[in-house]
């Protein structure tokens, strides 16, 4: 306890030092500084060091009387001061009033000068300041997966359109080998909400177009990025045939340099129950794990190597040794990131 | 429509020679040419160059906007003239007089021209939306107002984002008695911008998409194992906040190349004197987004005017001049050789140099290239002064909150800290203890091994005219998501409904800005000068943009002295465009205007 009081009075006090030197008034007549000890701007002085007892009680006071915008709050020790702090001034009491601002007028000056309907437009030209109304489109995985015998390929894109908080996302992924039907292959499309400043809320629908029966599903899910700037997403997924599937999926860009750069990346599924006909067995469906390391000549252009590990898990995993396959794939990855 | 102009480096490397018949520079922004004199200013002498030569003074001026193309090395796109020129012509009036300014636009689309600085009557300022409707393709619109004031001032379009594409030009005003305080023998305008040959708007597009797509100065794994930048520490308490620390500017080197009067490092704009004049410089920063590092190595300057008010004088080796501000200097070079005139992006990710040559020909030194900025926690918001007091020095993150900050709020986003703002997917950030940064060197300059100017350096030479207290004071909070690059007042935007900020007619009022962001904002207001609450009063500086450095906060006092509606807004042209902005408005009490 001592300590944080400690550390709590030389926060406040530097701040009192600061005003003081910027503000003749501060300084000269302290009868004007209700409440503030002197004790605070001593040990202010002193740069803070020699903090002992009597300068903590002072500073209890001092709060009050300053900084506004400091940001005390959450000051478990000093109580009440915290919430005092947002609505008092930034400077002494003394030198500014608290008179109430005048209501927001509704009256347009300028239409005593100006034509008023050329006004009106104006207004509502200026009234759209800060609206913003975009699109991108990025190519995040073209590649090519040389494996033994059946070379492969996969792709994953995604692109949008609208404004900050509410867009329409259209993303696309799939693999497969040539020579062979497709694999696997969807198109998403989902109304993306912003959330918070981090998170998105993603509500649409998917449409499967690999082999086998063709499936759509209504897509629920977040997406956004993670502290440590992780790139996630998670989504839950209902067929037409009442089959429900979940995706995780995660990945981070590593800048080895400006311009190379390595992403490892992750995506985990599991379904609810058995769904025969896809060969996907209830729980933990399948892994994936990647490492690309691109290199950005721009942006919107960069070619990358790596490698691309899949692996079928549980009761899909016995499903496709029955069906004769390898539930383990790994294959050197080469490809194009590309941005529009 | 005009044909467009084509200007490019391969021309200008004809040489100064060649230039001085070039028609696409006005004269002033020529290099080599001999500058305006002192003289200027005394009564008798008629400007210089009256309406020839890019100058444009009297009392009947006419400027015409128009497409053109402009380049810059091998930077080439489309952009906006006056007259044909880049940067627009020089309009140098006296105070006192009055003015008519006919401005045509052939333009396919809106335009207008704002007089930054000038105090004019509202319906004359220039904001299409507030002060008039303004200038429909095709259409003549006629500016008249009455010169009541002195200094170095500028213009540019408030229409779409076409200042970025070159509509900007020089305002100087001769005081009506010639400033005795500040005498000079020659003087120079230095319009310092950045040129990209990137729309802007598509600019705006990109960093929607990606925050940092400019930023190729960013930490490394590379870096990290050389010990550069932050430890690694640092870095992972920084990336769990989603914070990069080498976020300075959102537009950069990468796209922009720097130009004084037009002209890049290269063409070397070069101004002339001879050694142990006097020279006056009146540096305008006319970027769109780009905060310059002002200096001339070897050469100390003396401030003497800011925001075109006069400042007592004040020597310097180097000041950052953020968007839309001025500043007079006088500099006396008693060498007769070059000196460079550099102006360092602020995030470093370049630079342009001009010349002071006592002969044409000569360039100065370019000086090595600074490390690019790391932004610390008192860019963050968190007033660290008060905390070096333990043994070690060193600000542990690591630790709970309740022990190493003795119970203050660190999170990032306490939005109860802020009760103004709004929350939404726009406010990444509240500043958790913003401190008063008026008195703090800016970005990148805070360690440097020589004078650097900060606005408590400023002092007013004549007193202020309203030395009333504030009645009152209010908290404008500036917020932004760096990822969604989304950027906003008290977390809203004009578009989202936010409401003017009220003023009565000639109530004195303390505006907070309080800096919820990583990024200096250079604030402007229109129609006003303001009293920053720095140093004593009576003599505090008054300007009309002043720059709130990351995570800090500024106030100023404002006497609301002119009736009308006023744009309030970040300098930042891109910050602007996407919300960072509110309308002020000022009407006698109980009335409209």
């Amino acid at each position: 306890m001592r300590n944080m009081m400690l550390a709590a009075a030389a926060l406040m006090a530097t701040p009192a030092v600061a005003q003081e030197a910027q503000d003749p008034h501060a300084g000269h007549d302290m009868s004007q500084m209700q409440g503030i000890d002197h004790s605070g701007h001593d040990m202010g002085a002193t740069g803070g060091a020699a903090a002992d007892e009597q300068a903590m009680e002072g500073m209890d006071h001092s709060m009050h009387a300053q900084a506004a915008t400091d940001g005390s709050a959450d000051a478990t020790p000093m109580d009440h001061s915290a919430h005092m702090g947002h609505t008092m001034p930034t400077v002494p009491d003394s030198e500014v009033g608290n008179a109430p601002p005048p209501p927001a007028p509704t009256d347009h000056p300028a239409d005593a000068f100006w034509d008023r309907q050329r006004m009106v437009q104006a207004r509502a030209d200026l009234a759209s300041e800060g609206r913003f109304f975009g699109n991108a489109l990025i190519l995040d995985r073209l590649e090519y997966r040389p494996r033994n015998g059946r070379n492969g390929y996969a792709w994953q894109a995604m692109g949008w359109i609208g404004g900050d908080i509410d867009r329409l996302a259209v993303e696309t992924e799939g693999d497969g080998a040539f020579g062979s039907p497709l694999e696997t292959g969807e198109v998403r499309a989902a109304w993306r909400h912003a959330l918070d400043p981090w998170w998105n809320f993603e509500l649409g629908v998917r449409q499967d177009f690999a082999a086998g029966p063709d499936r759509t599903y209504g897509v629920i899910g977040i997406e956004g990025l993670a502290p440590y700037w992780f790139e996630v997403g998670a989504h839950a997924f209902v067929s037409n045939k009442g089959d429900v599937h979940f995706r995780v999926e995660a990945e981070h860009d590593m800048r080895l340099t400006q311009r190379l750069i390595l992403q490892p990346s992750v995506e985990l599924d599991a379904a609810a129950q058995d769904v025969p006909e896809l060969h996907i067995g209830s729980g933990f469906e399948k892994i994936e794990l990647g490492a690309r390391l691109r290199y950005e000549f721009v942006r919107e252009f960069a070619p990358y190597v790596g490698v691309h590990w899949e692996r079928k898990l549980g009761e899909t995993a016995r499903l496709a040794r029955v069906d004769g396959e390898n539930p383990s794939q790994l294959s050197a990855v080469i490809g194009l990131r590309m941005w529009f | 429509m005009d044909k467009p102009l084509i200007l490019n480096r391969r021309r200008l490397l004809m040489g100064a020679g060649a230039l001085a018949t070039m028609p696409v520079f006005p004269l002033w922004a020529q290099s080599g040419h001999m500058g305006g004199h002192g003289g200027h200013a005394t009564k008798s002498g008629a400007p210089a160059g009256r309406n020839t030569g890019g100058v444009l003074s009297g009392e009947s001026i006419a400027l015409s906007i128009g497409a053109a193309k402009f380049g810059v090395g091998n930077r080439s796109g489309a952009a906006v003239a006056v007259n044909g020129s880049i940067p627009a012509p020089l309009i140098r009036l006296r105070e006192g007089q009055k003015v008519r300014i006919a401005v045509t636009n052939t333009l396919p689309e809106q335009s207008s021209i704002h007089w930054h600085g000038l105090l004019v009557p509202f319906q004359m300022d220039g904001v299409p939306g507030l002060s008039f409707p303004g200038i429909d393709p095709g259409e003549t619109f006629t500016y008249e107002f009455p010169i009541t004031h002195s200094g170095t001032f500028w213009y540019h379009s408030h229409s779409g984002m076409q200042e970025a594409e070159g509509l900007y030009g020089p305002i100087l005003i001769d005081p009506a008695e010639p400033d005795a305080a500040a005498p000079f023998d020659r003087e120079y305008v230095l319009m310092l911008a950045d040129w990209s040959p990137m729309n802007p708007h598509e600019q705006l597009r990109k960093l929607k998409a990606m925050g940092g797509y400019f930023n190729w100065q960013r930490q490394t794994v590379g870096g990290l194992l050389k010990g550069k930048d932050q430890s690694l520490k640092e870095r992972l308490e920084w990336a769990k906040m989603r914070m990069d620390a080498t976020d300075i500017s959102d537009v950069t080197g990468a796209t922009y190349s720097y130009v004084i009067n037009g002209h890049d490092t290269g063409a070397n704009w070069t101004a002339l004197f001879r050694p142990g004049e006097r020279i006056k410089l009146r540096i305008i920063n006319a970027s769109s987004m780009t905060n310059f590092n002002f200096r001339i190595p070897g050469l100390p300057m003396t401030v003497v005017a800011a925001d075109g008010c006069n400042v007592q004088p004040v020597e310097t080796d180097e000041f950052q001049i953020a968007i839309a501000e001025t500043y007079d200097v006088i500099v006396q070079p008693n060498d007769s050789a070059p000196f460079g005139i550099i102006a360092e992006a602020i995030d470093r990710s370049g630079l342009v140099r001009a010349t002071l040559a006592p002969q044409i020909g000569l360039a100065g030194a370019i000086p090595a290239r600074r490390a690019r900025p790391v932004l610390t926690m008192r860019d963050m918001g968190m007033d660290m002064s008060g905390m070096d007091m333990g043994s070690s020095g060193e600000i542990d993150l690591s630790k709970p909150a309740n022990e190493s900050m003795a119970g203050h709020s660190m999170k990032m986003r306490d939005l109860s800290l802020a009760p103004g703002v709004k929350a939404g997917p726009g406010v990444a950030t509240i500043s958790p203890m913003p401190a008063d940064r008026l008195a703090d060197k800016p970005t990148g300059l805070e360690d440097v091994d020589h004078r650097v100017l900060t606005y408590a350096d400023l002092r007013s030479r004549v007193a202020n005219p309203d030395l009333r207290k504030p009645s009152r004071q209010i908290d404008v909070n500036l917020t932004a998501n760096m990822e969604r690059y989304m950027w906003s007042i008290d977390g809203e935007t004009i578009s989202d409904g936010a409401k003017p900020i009220p003023f009565r007619k000639g109530e004195r009022v303390r505006v907070n800005l309080i800096n919820h962001t990583m990024m200096p904002h250079p604030i402007h207001l229109h129609g006003h000068f303001f009293e920053l609450v720095t140093g004593e009063p009576v003599n505090r500086p008054r300007k009309h943009t002043v720059n709130v450095l990351p995570g800090g906060k500024a106030s100023f006092d404002l006497t609301a002295d002119a009736e009308g509606d006023w744009a309030f807004h970040c300098h930042m042209l891109l910050h602007m465009h996407a919300g960072m902005m509110r309308v002020v408005t000022v009407r006698a009490d109980g009335g409209a205007a």
